[in-house]
């Protein structure tokens, strides 16, 4: 294992692309992920590692390019946030589709408008039905790990593809937080060269992005749909293999203190941590509430979720994002249409709140426990909106 | 699930028959659709009005235009969709779309 060092995460997680012997990245600046840009652009720039950076005149151009590239069989990394994200929409079905294994860091923050440039999920869910694999990261060590891991999941041959890894704008892009490294020996060992399934090349030609007609194009959707809910084999296989050479594991629904709660908080992202020293206030004066991330959102991890969660009678679902007109944040209606079948499942408890940077502290997370339990039904909440 | 490359010719029937990502692997296979089955209206060439400039053959989506021994043109009809485009060039109105009729 390499050294510990201090750094911000933004600046660690272009450290980690580094390691991961890149052919090409194409990334436009934005506001919380410009120091990726920036020290990615840097690392090129001097000459650290053998990479194309293209400068790109947008984030359409930059996914554009990183799908043009991974066509040819090239390992691919871009990073965006928010505008940059909704901006490449257009384009990120035609990756996945593709089955192409572009590798992509989002640094989350809210979406105009009005313009606001702090955190929270209104970026990714708009996102969520891409078909892109899409994880979060808690804390500045698992953007290391899980931006390697990530080259290695999407590439492999029964997934191909893409990788969209949630890192939260300024809460954890801006964070100095004392990191460890693999050597670059330990991350070859890990991630052997990209071998593509097939790539463009002159002198074998092949068609990738073609045409469906309406009696082929249905048949395609559900090829596409069954390989992503197959990645999820391929993603916890490869994140025990993490676990083995670096001591560090990884799951796709993890829990803190949850055994004999009857109450869970369950997060996404940076949150985590702050609800984790809620829990342990809460455990002090004695009430069995724990704690359940959820790392990955696509492919949803029903069974695992469901692992988790037993028993508990209260599951209070924090959203930073909002279905606007709808059943209320887009993971608490998920989850809720997921265990709308399961016998005895727990009451859930849908808060949105953290919206466009608010502050979610400790003391956040106590009184939304509070709120839970005296909640009669099971519609969603706003969670510190000033009536 | 291990991913293969089918190579052959024929239409995938099911779902898991599909190539990952739609790829193609063999070129030119667009030859074995048949355009022409979308064909409402018919090119027809009158060769006395035809100068043989090539503007048909060149402006043809399909590129299913060709040319005879003595330089006039023709659609191969397995192939021509009826876009009307070639008679639409042909600036000494060599061509005339006509129905297709059963
Ligand atoms: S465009 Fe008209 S004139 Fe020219 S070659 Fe074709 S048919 Fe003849
Ligand atoms: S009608 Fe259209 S497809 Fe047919 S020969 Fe003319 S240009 Fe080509």
């Amino acid at each position: 294992m390499g050294k510990r060092v201090g750094m911000e995460v933004a600046i660690a997680a272009s450290e980690a692309v580094a390691l991961c012997n890149i052919d090409v990245a194409a990334v436009y600046p934005i506001t919380p992920q410009s120091h990726m840009a920036e020290h990615l652009a840097d690392i090129i720039h001097d000459g650290r590692i053998d990479a194309e950076f293209i400068t790109v005149e947008s984030e359409h151009s930059s996914i554009s390019a990183c799908a043009g590239a991974s066509a040819t069989g090239a390992r691919v990394y871009t990073a965006t946030s928010s505008q940059g994200l909704m901006y490449m929409h257009e384009i990120l079905p035609i990756v996945s589709a593709m089955r192409l294994p572009v590798v992509m860091g989002n640094a989350n923050r809210a979406v105009s408008g009005p313009l606001n440039i702090w955190n929270d999920h209104t970026d990714i869910m708009p996102q969520r039905d891409s078909g892109w694999i899409c994880m979060f990261a808690e804390n500045g060590q698992e953007v290391v790990d899980m931006t390697i891991q990530s080259f290695k999941i999407a590439e492999h041959p029964d997934v191909m593809l893409p990788i969209v890894l949630n890192i939260d704008g300024f809460q954890l892009t801006h964070m100095i937080e004392p990191l460890e490294f693999p050597t670059q020996k330990e991350v070859n060992k890990f991630l052997p060269p990209r071998k593509p399934f097939a790539s463009l090349h002159p002198d074998n030609p092949i068609s990738m992005g073609c045409f469906n007609t309406p009696d082929i194009y249905a048949e395609t959707m559900k090829a596409k749909d069954t390989a992503l809910h197959n990645s999820k084999k391929t993603i916890v296989k490869i994140w025990k293999e993490w676990g083995k050479q670096f001591g560090r594991t990884y799951k796709p629904v993890e829990t803190y203190r949850a055994k004999g709660a009857d109450t869970l908080i369950l997060t996404m992202g940076s949150m985590g941590e702050t609800a984790s020293i809620a829990v342990d206030e809460l455990r002090k004066k004695g009430a069995a509430v724990g704690l359940v991330r959820l790392r990955l959102w696509r492919p949803f991890p029903l069974d695992e979720l469901r692992a988790a969660i037993k028993g508990c009678k209260t599951l209070i679902v924090m959203d930073r994002a909002i279905s606007f007109g709808g059943a209320g944040g887009p993971v608490g209606t998920e989850i809720k249409s997921l265990l709308y079948h399961d016998k005895g499942r727990p009451r859930i408890v849908d808060f949105i709140m953290g919206l466009g940077g608010r502050d979610v502290t400790v003391n956040d997370f106590i009184a939304m426990v509070e709120r839970a339990k005296k909640k009669k039904d099971e519609t969603y909440e706003y969670y510190g909106v000033r009536e | 699930m291990k991913q293969k490359k089918a190579a052959s010719k024929a239409w995938p029937e099911k779902w898991h028959e599909i190539n990952p990502g739609c790829m193609v692997f063999i070129p030119g296979n667009a030859s074995t659709y048949h355009t022409g089955s979308w064909r409402a209206q018919r090119p027809e060439w009158d060769n006395k009005k035809c100068i043989k400039c090539g503007l048909c053959y060149i402006f043809c989506p399909e590129g299913c235009i060709s040319e005879d021994a003595e330089g006039f043109f023709k659609a191969n009809l397995d192939y021509c969709k009826g876009c009307g485009i070639c008679a639409h060039e042909c600036w000494p109105g060599a061509i005339k779309m006509f129905e297709e009729v059963e």
